[in-house]
């Protein structure tokens, strides 16, 4: 283990931006979100979640994926480059890597997804462990543990000294680059860091919602939980806006269209969301015709039929975005208790 | 709120409405929804304190659609909308029992994020029977006391009065919790060169998501489908491609509901990313009641709106090359 004086943390940074791209959270206007680092950026490595979830780094809000131009009669059809640059990630935390893990599972299971199997290919993720989760968390519910995150390389902020683990041969790469800026820690360190994991573990224990259950939830109760009639009630106050899903760091569907550039066109994927009105729109309509069955989708897939296919992996990494944005108050969390408290039958 | 939750079980019970709307409490001390009650024992989730901002009128429009009377809740700056909505015929005042509900300001839990406080377990001090001057929060980290106004929306500090433009009764005190100018901040930014006025809205608008939750919470955005969701364009109402699509969107549906929007403020409030969109629709209110004389949308039901009625005394087009 290593360790750095947090005042030289611009220096580490100054030093990984030199050899590759940083994303790193970054205050502009207010809100906390990944951007690239520049030298006069307001890193905020103290605010608990970026208002986005990191996801960005590798699977962006918007993308280019061709562009089609016509010249005389000829068409040409240039793919967009893939991500051919190494980069990091630093600063996430371990929902953020969680939900990493659950986007693999979609865009690199078969077909893959060239654009982001580059962009996890060429990344470098470096994880900090929470040292104050607050009332939203519930991370614990999903088996992640933000006392010992786990990522390329892990870190803990402990009194003005971050400590630096490198976990992976990314991870050991990266520390290399940067070794001339590290301190070796030692024994007394490795029990500030064991200080700091009791500490965190003994606050997540007292969160409200550490102890929310998911007994009922799993791919076996589909028909059971789809025919409820209690998402009648409570998708009411839902405004059918995406702000759920954008700022979710395992939402993962997006839409494809085609950009007419006037001499040509852009084909690009953007996030699309499950609350909006288009979305899956098709030639015949759309399958989905009510906020209702918009609103239940969203739940049923993150609880029903994500873990259904995946082994069992729910697609909520309790973040708590959702709880803290969701501007009608309604979040994950309150499905969750409202199906609790209708007892066994549902 | 007891006096609240009795008339409304006395409403219920009676059969002189079928539905209340109003606010579930929630399962953090600070996070009421909006919702309805069908039955009288439903009524034991119902809460009303400081933190129920949001602004029920715009679900009027759908419960205007159903089987018997709604009762609603709306404090003195939601009547504005409601008032707005019935001049726009989007809800039917015939099925709403407006039970007017005191204010003494409402409340902004970001503030108290970004005041340091965390791990939030208690609040109290947002009660309607409480003074609300201060705020106290336990949390995980220790107890923490703010002022109340240190946490108020936005919208609040330039309180449009304890007035209820329309009700069939009223429950509750309210306060006025005036203590800013209106227009401070867009004369700050008509203050600004042009250059420092696209700096800032880039700064500003360029934290955009695209979440669209500041329309699909705007009384005022009630079109059954909105332009932006039309699958006809090329651009998506959903991609922040680049800063030109949210520049666009966040100055069309500025000018979209200007004359029409009451500055409820829900905009601001629910936007994820803190961007004060309230400003634009502030600026257009700022120049209407300059070049039209004062108006305020909502004071009325009847009266010709400024943008969609025509004077000898209306300003010339001309004004926009002169002032620039």
């Amino acid at each position: 283990m290593y360790k750095i004086a947090k005042e030289n943390l611009s220096a580490l940074f100054q030093k990984i931006a030199g050899e590759q791209e940083l994303y790193l959270p970054v205050n502009i206007s207010g809100q906390v979100n990944f951007a690239a680092w520049t030298e006069d950026a307001n890193v905020d490595l103290d605010t608990l979640k970026s208002v986005k979830s990191p996801k960005d780094a590798f699977f962006p809000q918007s993308e280019n994926l061709y562009t089609v131009t016509k010249e005389d009669k000829k068409t040409k059809i240039e793919p967009e480059a893939l991500k051919n640059q190494n980069f990091v990630v630093f600063g996430m935390k371990a929902c953020d890597v969680k939900g990493v893990e659950v986007l693999d599972k979609v865009f690199l299971a078969d077909p893959v997804d060239t654009f982001y199997a580059a962009r996890r290919a060429h990344g470098t993720i470096v994880v900090m462990a929470c040292h104050e989760p607050e009332e939203t968390c519930f991370c614990k519910v999903f088996g992640v543990d933000c006392a010992e995150p786990v990522a390329d390389v892990a870190t803990w902020m402990v009194e003005g000294e971050l400590f630096w683990k490198a976990l992976t041969e990314k991870g050991e790469a990266l520390t290399k680059s940067v070794e001339s800026l590290l301190v070796a820690a030692d024994g007394s360190d490795e029990a500030k860091v064991e200080a700091e994991r009791c500490a965190i573990r003994a606050i997540v224990e007292k969160l409200p919602y550490s102890d929310l259950s998911l007994e009922g939830w799993n791919g076996d109760v589909l028909l059971d939980k789809f025919n409820s009639p209690i998402w009648e009630e409570l998708y009411k106050p839902c405004l059918a806006c995406g702000t759920c899903t954008f700022v979710c760091p395992t939402c993962q569907c997006y839409d494809i269209k085609d950009y007419d550039t006037g001499h040509g066109v852009k084909r690009y994927r953007c996030w699309d969301s499950c609350m909006y009105s288009d979305f899956t729109m098709m030639a015949h309509g759309n399958n989905r015709t009510s906020q209702m069955q918009r609103f239940r989708q969203r739940f049923m897939h993150k609880l029903v039929y994500f873990p259904a296919n995946n082994d069992g992996m729910y697609s909520c990494v309790g973040c708590g975005r959702c709880v803290e944005k969701c501007p009608a108050s309604l979040n994950i969390v309150k499905v969750i208790k409202a199906f609790q408290n209708q007892g066994g039958e549902n | 709120m007891q006096e609240l939750i009795n008339r409304a079980k006395e409403l219920l019970e009676s059969g002189e409405v079928a539905r209340v709307l109003g606010w579930k409490a929630g399962d953090l001390p600070y996070n009421p929804e909006p919702a309805y009650f069908e039955k009288a024992e439903d009524l034991k989730d119902f809460v009303y304190n400081g933190f129920c901002g949001a602004n029920l009128s715009k679900y009027m429009i759908e419960a205007s659609k159903l089987e018997g009377k709604t009762m609603v809740c709306l404090k003195p700056c939601d009547t504005y909308s409601f008032n707005q909505l019935i001049k726009e015929h989007r809800v039917d005042r015939e099925k709403a029992y407006i039970v007017g509900v005191g204010c003494k300001g409402k409340l902004d839990i970001e503030k108290a994020k970004k005041l340091g406080i965390k791990g939030i377990e208690s609040v109290s001090g947002a009660e309607m029977t409480d003074d609300c001057d201060t705020l106290t929060f336990q949390t995980i980290y220790g107890e923490k006391s703010v002022a109340y106004a240190d946490v108020m929306l936005e919208r609040c500090h330039v309180c449009k009065g304890k007035e209820h433009q329309v009700y069939d009764e009223i429950i509750g005190e309210s306060k006025d919790t005036k203590d800013a100018e209106r227009f401070a901040e867009v004369e700050k930014i008509e203050a600004m060169s042009p250059e420092e006025k696209f700096a800032y809205f880039q700064s500003e608008l360029s934290k955009c998501i695209r979440c669209n939750a500041c329309r699909n919470v705007c009384p005022a955005c009630s079109c059954r489908k909105c332009v932006f969701d039309s699958t006809k364009f090329d651009s998506a109402q959903k991609a922040n491609v680049d800063s030109f699509e949210e520049k666009m969107f966040h100055v069309i549906r500025a000018f979209h509901v200007a004359g029409r929007c009451t500055d409820c403020g829900e905009c601001s409030r629910v936007c994820p990313q803190g961007i004060p969109l309230h400003l634009f629709n502030r600026k257009f209110i700022k120049d209407i009641n300059e070049f039209y004389g004062e108006y305020q949308a909502g004071e009325d039901t009847d009266s010709r709106a400024p943008l969609t009625n025509y004077t000898f005394e209306d300003v010339e087009p001309s004004i926009v090359t002169e002032r620039g």
